[in-house]
């Protein structure tokens, strides 16, 4: 059992490493489906890291004391890892709290299995002699969101955001061989988003001038030790560069621009694991830095961030739920769709209660299970039918019965109808706006969810009661390797709805540590 | 007032460089010189973290952080200092090196974005046959949603 032990003890550092180096090997694994059965193998292998890192996050099993000269930090709370055994001020410290073992078992969950379903549909879309460097960057991604979710030093979060962003970029690069506009998609995202992450950057840069730490810890700390906070202008600017930068990159309105279109012309397995781990991602970040080292009771009290947050996130919600209602392209209807629920996971923690937090955690795990399934689902359309235009769905609903089955129930939930995981997460949100006295964001809210009936009801329509066209003739089931991924999902979010026992309990304990965290600052 | 632009004048550099860059973001339509822009709007923020490192100590701006760690290496600095008429302080302020070592990370990492987005532009062009974002944008009214 002493190679056991060895793992618990380096499982933070070994849900990044593991991917890295074993990830990037897929370049030597051939161009058949070598990459796609080696990438499947290391996504198992980290997703069971993850669960046990949960497991030893929640108490369920206990850390071994030590290793070696190196005395873990174990402390009820939270898992601390130091790489290289520097101490922290120095070093950089891997972290893993109730917070972040959730959002790093939804990442390696829904990587595990995007990439089981890659398998077929990477086959038609990319071409065979970049299939392995296909794979090289579609597992740096998840190293990238991995690390992002792992670790507790602030300039580590920018590299390995950097490095997520980067690998993106390519992955929605080569798209192109479907269509050349995935290029164009490609460019915006990038300039858009390096702009984001420079903000972020220089938001990082001014509290390092403040605090002069890039531990996240000793960087709240220390802040919430100022004097006069309110006053102090470094910390104001610094707080305004991290907003922009983040809502860049969760791509929150109005600064969605770059996503409708990224997702579009993306292949359909990205989509999906896009849509599904990469901007969870980023609220992910924003409740490190808003909460964790800049603390509510700065970023929402004295310089009432929060506001400008509800503001953006409920024109969000209204805005893209429109937009979506008037499209055309099934997967433009989705990329629409998911600015609006960003707007609702914002909306969610900006209202700085615990049932708030706590839905917008809740929204986090459901929406991606939820939109990664669609994503799926289309994806499996784009493979039999070569596009997932409204007119391509028609009909389908009699010649593949199941993928559409898991469109409509996926569709159902997206609308938040009862028994779904949708409507526990908007019930949650809900309760949270009346709480905070703010009844007139529920009315946002249900407005939201109309539109979504509205959008949803166009694709459903056209799925069961259109006439298949001529080419939609000869169609016939998804294959097995894409259709059980899709089920698992939308099963989950089904099973979600039904019991809501595990994500709640998760959600709770989570927005508990990370509202009191250091004082407490959470209102009744 | 004069002081204050003065003694902060790296800063308004950067600014200034910053601004420079986000300003070709937007209004330049030439994809090539959006990728300059974007390096331009970076490299002002690499300046900023240059400055914020430097320690300033009885006027007198900080030396290059130099470890000397042991004993021996001590020894050669002042062989050195004898040999070839060097003048190495004794106890001496070094400015701080945490930021350099940040910045030459966030390098690599601007260089890496632009081999990407250059390499993105040359796909562009062979798609499209042009990196004018007005061309594309014409080209790309008239194909299917």
């Amino acid at each position: 059992m002493e190679l056991m032990s060895w793992i618990d003890f380096h499982l933070p550092a070994l849900v990044v490493v593991t991917p890295l180096i074993a990830g990037i090997m897929t370049v030597f694994a051939g161009k058949k489906s070598g990459p796609w059965l080696w990438s499947c193998l290391v996504h198992g292998i980290v997703f069971a890291m993850t669960l046990r890192l949960s497991q030893l996050v929640h108490g369920l099993a206990t850390l071994p004391m030590e290793v070696g000269d190196n005395i873990p930090v174990v402390n009820p709370a939270h898992i601390s890892y130091l790489l290289g055994s520097w101490p922290r001020q120095w070093g950089i410290e891997l972290r893993v709290d109730a917070l972040n073992s959730v959002i790093l078992l939804i990442v390696a969950g829904i990587a595990f299995l995007t990439t089981i379903y890659s398998g077929k549909s990477v086959e038609k879309e990319i071409g065979s002699d970049r299939r392995n460097w296909f794979y090289a960057v579609w597992n740096l991604t998840i190293v990238g969101l991995l690390g992002i979710t792992v670790t507790g030093d602030a300039f580590n979060v920018y590299v390995l955001l950097e490095i997520s962003s980067l690998t993106i970029y390519a992955l929605i690069a080569m798209g192109k061989s479907q269509d050349r506009r995935a290029l164009t998609a490609s460019l915006k995202y990038l300039i858009l988003g390096s702009v984001g992450a420079s903000f972020i950057l220089l938001g990082i840069g001014y509290l390092l001038m403040i605090t002069g730490t890039l531990n996240m810890a000793d960087m709240g700390e220390s802040l919430r030790a100022l004097e006069n906070p309110g006053e102090n202008r470094t910390l104001q600017v610094a707080v305004a560069f991290l907003l922009v930068g983040l809502s860049m990159k969760m791509a929150l309105f109005p600064l969605h621009m770059w996503l409708p279109n990224a997702y579009t012309y993306a292949p359909s397995a990205v989509s999906a694991l896009l849509s599904a781990t990469a901007t969870k991602v980023g609220v992910y970040m924003a409740f490190r830095f808003l909460y964790t080292i800049i603390g509510p009771v700065f970023s929402f009290e004295s310089i009432s961030a929060n506001e400008l947050l509800m503001g953006c996130a409920t024109l969000g919600i209204l805005i893209c739920s429109y937009n979506a209602m008037t499209q055309d392209n099934v997967k433009r209807i989705l990329a629409y769709s998911s600015v609006a629920q960003i707007g609702y996971i914002v909306l969610g923690f900006a209202l700085h209660t615990s049932l708030g937090v706590a839905g917008s955690i809740i929204h986090i795990i459901n929406h991606a299970l939820i939109k990664g399934g669609m994503f799926m689902a289309l994806g499996a359309v784009v493979y039999r039918m070569g596009a997932a235009r409204l007119t391509d769905l028609s009909g389908l609903g009699r010649l593949m019965p199941w993928t559409m089955g898991a469109f409509t129930a996926g569709g159902l939930s997206l609308i938040g109808f009862p028994l779904t995981a949708g409507f526990i997460s908007k019930w949650y949100l809900a309760q949270a706006c009346l709480q905070a006295g703010r009844w007139y964001l529920v009315v946002a809210l249900l407005v939201g969810s109309i539109f979504a009936i509205v959008y949803v009801w166009r694709v459903v329509e056209i799925i069961y009661f259109g006439e298949p066209s001529a080419k939609a003739k000869s169609v016939r089931e998804a294959p097995l390797s894409m259709l059980v991924p899709t089920l698992i999902m939308i099963g989950l979010s089904l099973y979600f709805g039904v019991t809501a026992e595990w994500t709640g309990g998760m959600a709770e304990t989570a927005a508990q540590t990370l509202l009191t965290e250091f004082d407490g600052g959470a209102q009744p | 007032m004069a002081n204050y632009f003065t003694s902060y004048y790296n800063y308004w550099v950067y600014i200034a460089l910053m601004m420079i860059g986000f300003y070709g973001i937007i209004a330049k339509r030439n994809l090539v010189k959006q990728a300059i822009a974007l390096s331009l709007f970076q490299t002002g923020i690499f300046l900023f973290y240059i400055s914020m490192a430097v320690v300033v100590e009885d006027g007198k701006i900080a030396d290059a952080p130099i470890y000397v760690a042991d004993q021996k290496l001590t020894h050669e600095l002042q062989e050195a200092e004898h040999d070839h008429h060097l003048i190495v302080k004794s106890s001496r302020s070094f400015s701080n090196p945490l930021p350099h070592v940040l910045i030459l990370t966030a390098i690599v990492v601007s260089v890496s974005i632009l081999a990407v987005a250059l390499a993105i532009i040359v796909n562009i062009k062979r798609a499209y046959g042009t990196i004018e974002e007005d061309e594309i944008q014409q080209i790309e009214m008239n194909e299917a949603p």
